[in-house]
């Protein structure tokens, strides 16, 4: 999985990240969003229906940080 | 000796196009009109007997009656507010307040205005969120009364514009009581069936700030949640801003008797700015497209700071809004955008209003485009 390290980061930019940076994995591959922008929580999805992207869910990374985890599908 | 002076050639002055009508609508001549006449006669306390306490109170009982024919309700049910909000903790708090042992939960609608859920809060009681659906309308399948001492359900979506089903709501809840905040509609459209109190404010229809209803249907079991207050009916407190009240009254009978046409043009203009802006690249109009508030959209742009966009737009000159929050990472975000699941960054909502003209519509869309790339170019 390919970790953006968005923390720190407030909206839109850890989206911006995503588009910018989803190329950078095969079709069917993952992408971890890690922000502690709280905008990111629905914005990530939100991205994802927009763009024909697979939303796959929210996790924790080790310092507790949600990290939303995209798959590519287009 | 007399000199004329010819003034010098400036710049062509920015003339400002209001789209916020949502947050305060401009005052409705009709209520200039009132306002002016009330403040120099209905000064007085209308609670004293003397002839010009009895002035006042005349002036007061005729809004009462005026706003009461204009909402379809009766005049005893009709109380004044210093706003729409205190009209809302009233109302909401004064049922769960007199539900008794009938149960101790509120249950809202997850889009409902902070001011129910801060007052929901502020009960102290256990709350419960009702799922909405991709437009914000409330989810009757997610609808649990379980324990529910109130139910509370916007009359339509102050961000989104999307009209809630209050009478399906109504009935699916039986005998519990309900709530109706009807702030963002009241004067447009009409208050729906089924609910024991609703509120609304003047403001939203063109009367003075400071002035919020609150109707408590007859018989239903609603209890002051506030200190009381030796001077009033226990439905208001302090002295009533009578002038301000004659006001919204008037504002709101205009109102009503222009809606039939206003709302149709309101409504074909939002109509407008739905098509232009949703068939811009990435970006997203939410809400129902039809059954909705006639003067209200909302979109998200993605890769766009909303705050941002309300900037550049006001440097063009025009004045929206946002339920964006991205300047402070510590801001939540619009949580009815956020119980929508739409895109809560790159957010605006225009609302247009009885002084909104085609050409101030086709001039903001001839704008927004070029708003919306010079801000993603940025980034």
């Amino acid at each position: 999985m390919l970790e953006l390290d968005c923390r720190g980061l407030v909206c839109p930019s850890p989206v911006i990240e995503l588009a910018r940076r989803i190329g950078e994995v095969e079709i069917g591959g993952l992408v971890g969003v890690v922000a502690t922008d709280a905008a990111a929580r629905v914005d990530v999805p939100a991205w994802c229906r927009m763009t024909g992207q697979e939303y796959v869910g929210a996790e924790s990374a080790e310092d507790g940080v949600p990290r939303y985890v995209v798959r590519r599908a287009v | 000796m007399s000199s004329t002076t010819t003034p010098g050639r400036g710049p062509e002055p920015l003339r400002r196009v209001y789209l916020d009508s949502a947050s305060g609508e401009p005052l409705h001549p009709a209520a200039r009109r009132a306002l002016s006449a009330a403040l120099d006669a209905a000064y007085a306390d209308p609670r004293r007997l003397h002839h010009t306490g009895r002035a006042a109170r005349l002036v007061l009982d005729n809004a009462r009656a005026a706003t009461a024919e204009a909402l379809g309700v009766r005049p005893e049910e009709v109380s004044f507010t210093g706003s729409g909000t205190e009209a809302v903790h009233r109302g909401l708090l004064g049922l769960h307040r007199g539900a008794g042992r009938r149960g101790t939960s509120i249950v809202h609608s997850a889009v409902e205005h902070s001011a129910v859920l801060h007052a929901a809060e502020w009960a102290g009681a256990p709350t419960r969120s009702v799922a909405v659906d991709a437009t914000g309308r409330l989810r009757l399948d997610d609808l649990d009364v379980t324990d529910a001492a109130v139910v509370a359900c916007q009359a339509a979506n102050h961000e989104v514009g999307t009209v809630q089903p209050v009478t399906e709501v109504a009935a699916a809840i039986s005998d519990v009581p309900l709530f109706v905040d009807a702030c963002a509609s009241a004067g447009r459209l009409d208050l729906p069936d089924g609910w024991a109190a609703a509120a609304a404010s003047a403001h939203k229809w063109g009367g003075p700030p400071g002035v919020g209803i609150l109707v408590v249907r007859r018989g239903a079991r609603w209890r002051d949640p506030f200190p009381d207050d030796e001077r009033s009916g226990e439905r208001e407190s302090g002295f009533e801003n009578v002038p301000a009240i004659l006001a919204a009254a008037s504002a709101l009978q205009a109102v009503v008797a222009e809606r039939a046409t206003e709302n149709a043009r309101t409504h074909a203009l939002v109509g407008w700015i739905r098509r232009v802006v949703g068939g811009l690249e990435n970006v997203e109009v939410v809400g129902d497209p039809s059954d909705r508030l006639p003067h209200v959209v909302t979109f998200s742009c993605l890769y766009v700071d909303g705050e941002a966009l309300v900037t550049e737009l006001d440097r063009l000159g025009f004045d929206v809004a946002s339920g964006s929050a991205c300047t402070a990472s510590s801001l939540e975000p619009s949580h009815v955008l956020a119980a929508m699941g739409a895109l809560t960054h790159g957010n605006v909502r225009v609302s247009v209003g009885r002084e909104t003209t085609d050409e101030d519509v086709e001039r903001f869309l001839e704008v927004l485009p070029g708003a919306i790339e010079r801000l993603r170019a940025r980034l």
